[in-house]
């Protein structure tokens, strides 16, 4: 009885490191958000302070964060919106007329290299005066968001029973109707997964906007990257940029766990 | 059944169309001009105009020791995070594999490392390693070690980043081997129980084994993406110091767009997206013979 007890301290004890080694970077984040620049600059390291909001302050009102932020949002919604347009049916016929090859063809998409595409959209984007603009940045997340919305809703449709939509079209049902009117009401667990992953792949997404956008169409990821560039790093205000981030992230994933649990591991499982 | 009409003959074509031309423009046609550029000396500074120079760009961006040295740099980071997330991701998920109070909470902590921006990751480990003023050396320094340099020096600043990808992505492959673990069946395992078997001979010669291809599919999904960590290197040293931490994607986003060396840059993506390939290619092939 004594050693169930020990290892059962033990297995608690390798949780609790485990949460704390997970959590930490994320409190330490939220910590120097508080703090004036002396307090984060001074060693040893202060865990007691007093905080002050003047970093978020400044974030908020001189850094026009809303903007960046509604940024980010447009550029998410939109591109997921358009991806899902298109990758439903196509990760539809994927399922349904066992396209392997065209399903590797749009997962290539997710294998290659970001960077490979940039040079010729930079290229391409500047001759048609589409730096910096909305259009060019969500057709580029468009390329992160479809290939996710392929993946996870081929694999969703394989899970519904052909005869769904089968017995629908003995009644005389064209396929592209049961396929609006009885597929896609069904479908509503795997499109939350499909959408939630692929807008935080775009909301984090560094690489594209970083090359792709400027300062109207400037995404989070590139405003608190820039917060590095001046001669001084002003850690307070980073670090609630980083909180002001990560922190709709953090919420989704809070909302749709079960599902975004699902989106991470379902290919592995079962593929 | 009523004659189909030509739409319905043809959806296999028709539902996936949007899709495919779309990923043919923003795709197909960047990488066909990706491998077209490596083939030309372009330099969109020089002002010169482009002009093909067949495999001369390869010769001379292969030869370069910054190139060999930024592709076996991708390889050990690669290597290094890939393999040590893959212990830890599956240790830690043969430990959480049991019914116990909090375990929700636990798993939704464990996402949380998953869906935090790399960007604002990485400068969150720049403030931790700062080595002047940073938790990392206060750490070091309350337990009686020596300080670090981290991130700051060429010899410990690729291990740093290893940190950094370890402590993002391990989580990925304990949630995935978790889910794996929850759909294997119990049989094998009650059978070899039976058989008195030991919990270690067990894990060792049931569990791990029938995991296996969920495992290594696991460890595909993080090589492809080890091979192509940009944000966080980006942020936290932008290569530094000097070239210690440029692995191949951030060398060519330099030749890219700092020096807009386009035919240069071109060739290493070309270099990239074969190793990317490779490698997928090669573990894929691993996993096949694991299955039996």
């Amino acid at each position: 009885m004594n050693k169930k007890l020990l290892s059962n301290i033990l297995f608690y004890l390798i949780v609790i490191a485990i949460a704390c080694i997970v959590l930490f970077p994320f409190l330490w984040m939220l910590v120097s958000s508080f703090k004036t620049q002396v307090d984060i600059i001074s060693w040893p390291p202060k865990f007691f302070f007093t905080p002050t909001l003047q970093n978020y302050q400044k974030v908020f009102e001189e850094q026009d964060f809303l903007k960046y932020f509604l940024n980010s949002t447009i550029v998410g919604v939109v591109a997921v919106g358009f991806s899902l347009v298109l990758g439903l049916p196509a990760a539809y016929s994927i399922a349904r007329f066992t396209q392997k090859k065209l399903s590797v063809f749009i997962l290539l998409a997710r294998l290659m290299p970001g960077i490979s595409f940039l040079v010729p959209w930079y290229i391409v984007f500047s001759r048609l005066n589409l730096m910096d603009s909305y259009l060019a940045l969500i057709l580029s997340h468009m390329l992160i968001a479809l290939p996710i919305v392929v993946w996870i809703m081929s694999t969703y449709f394989n899970t519904i029973p052909r005869e769904m939509e089968e017995s629908a079209m003995v009644d005389g049902a064209t396929r592209q109707y049961a396929f609006f009117a009885i597929i896609l009401p069904l479908s509503g667990p795997g499109i939350i997964t499909a959408t939630t992953l692929s807008f935080i792949f775009s909301w984090n997404n560094f690489m594209f906007s970083q090359v792709l956008s400027m300062e109207k169409t400037k995404t989070l990821p590139i405003a608190v990257y820039n917060f590095l560039s001046y001669a001084e790093v002003d850690w307070g205000g980073v670090m609630a940029a980083a909180v002001a981030i990560m922190t709709p992230a953090i919420i989704l994933t809070m909302i749709f766990q079960k599902y975004v649990v699902k989106g991470l591991t379902m290919g592995a499982v079962k593929g | 059944m009523s004659q189909s009409s030509f739409t319905e003959r043809n959806l296999h074509i028709l539902f996936p169309l949007p899709a495919i031309i779309f990923v043919a423009m923003l795709m197909v046609f960047p990488v066909l001009y990706t491998l077209f550029l490596s083939l030309t000396n372009w330099n969109l500074t020089s002002g010169a105009p482009l002009s093909f120079v067949g495999l001369k760009s390869y010769a001379r961006v292969l030869t370069e020791p910054r190139f060999l040295h930024a592709l076996t740099r991708t390889f050990v980071f690669t290597f290094f995070a890939v393999a040590i997330e893959g212990v830890l991701g599956v240790a830690i998920a043969l430990i959480l594999n049991r019914a116990f109070v909090g375990k929700s909470v636990a798993k939704l902590l464990l996402l949380l490392p998953l869906v935090a921006t790399p960007v604002a990751v990485g400068i969150v480990f720049n403030l931790f390693f700062d080595p002047t003023t940073g938790l990392a050396n206060y750490i070091l320094t309350s337990v009686g070690l020596p300080q670090g340099l981290w991130i700051s020096s060429a010899a410990s600043v690729l291990p740093s980043l290893i940190i950094v990808d370890v402590w993002q992505w391990t989580p990925m492959i304990t949630l995935i081997v978790l889910a794996g673990l929850a759909g294997l069946s119990n049989e094998p395992v009650e059978a070899a129980h039976v058989d008195g078997a030991s919990e270690w001979q067990i894990l060792r010669y049931v569990t791990i084994p029938m995991l296996m291809p969920v495992i290594l599919t696991a460890m595909i999904l993080r090589l492809i993406d080890a091979l192509k960590t940009f944000d966080i290197i980006f942020a936290m040293t932008g290569g530094g110091p000097g070239y210690a931490s440029e692995t191949l994607n951030i060398m060519a986003y330099k030749y890219s767009f700092e020096y807009f060396r386009m035919g240069q840059s071109s060739v290493i993506l070309v270099v990239l997206f074969l190793v990317v390939f490779g490698c997928s290619l090669g573990i894929m092939k691993l996993r096949t013979s694991s299955e039996i």
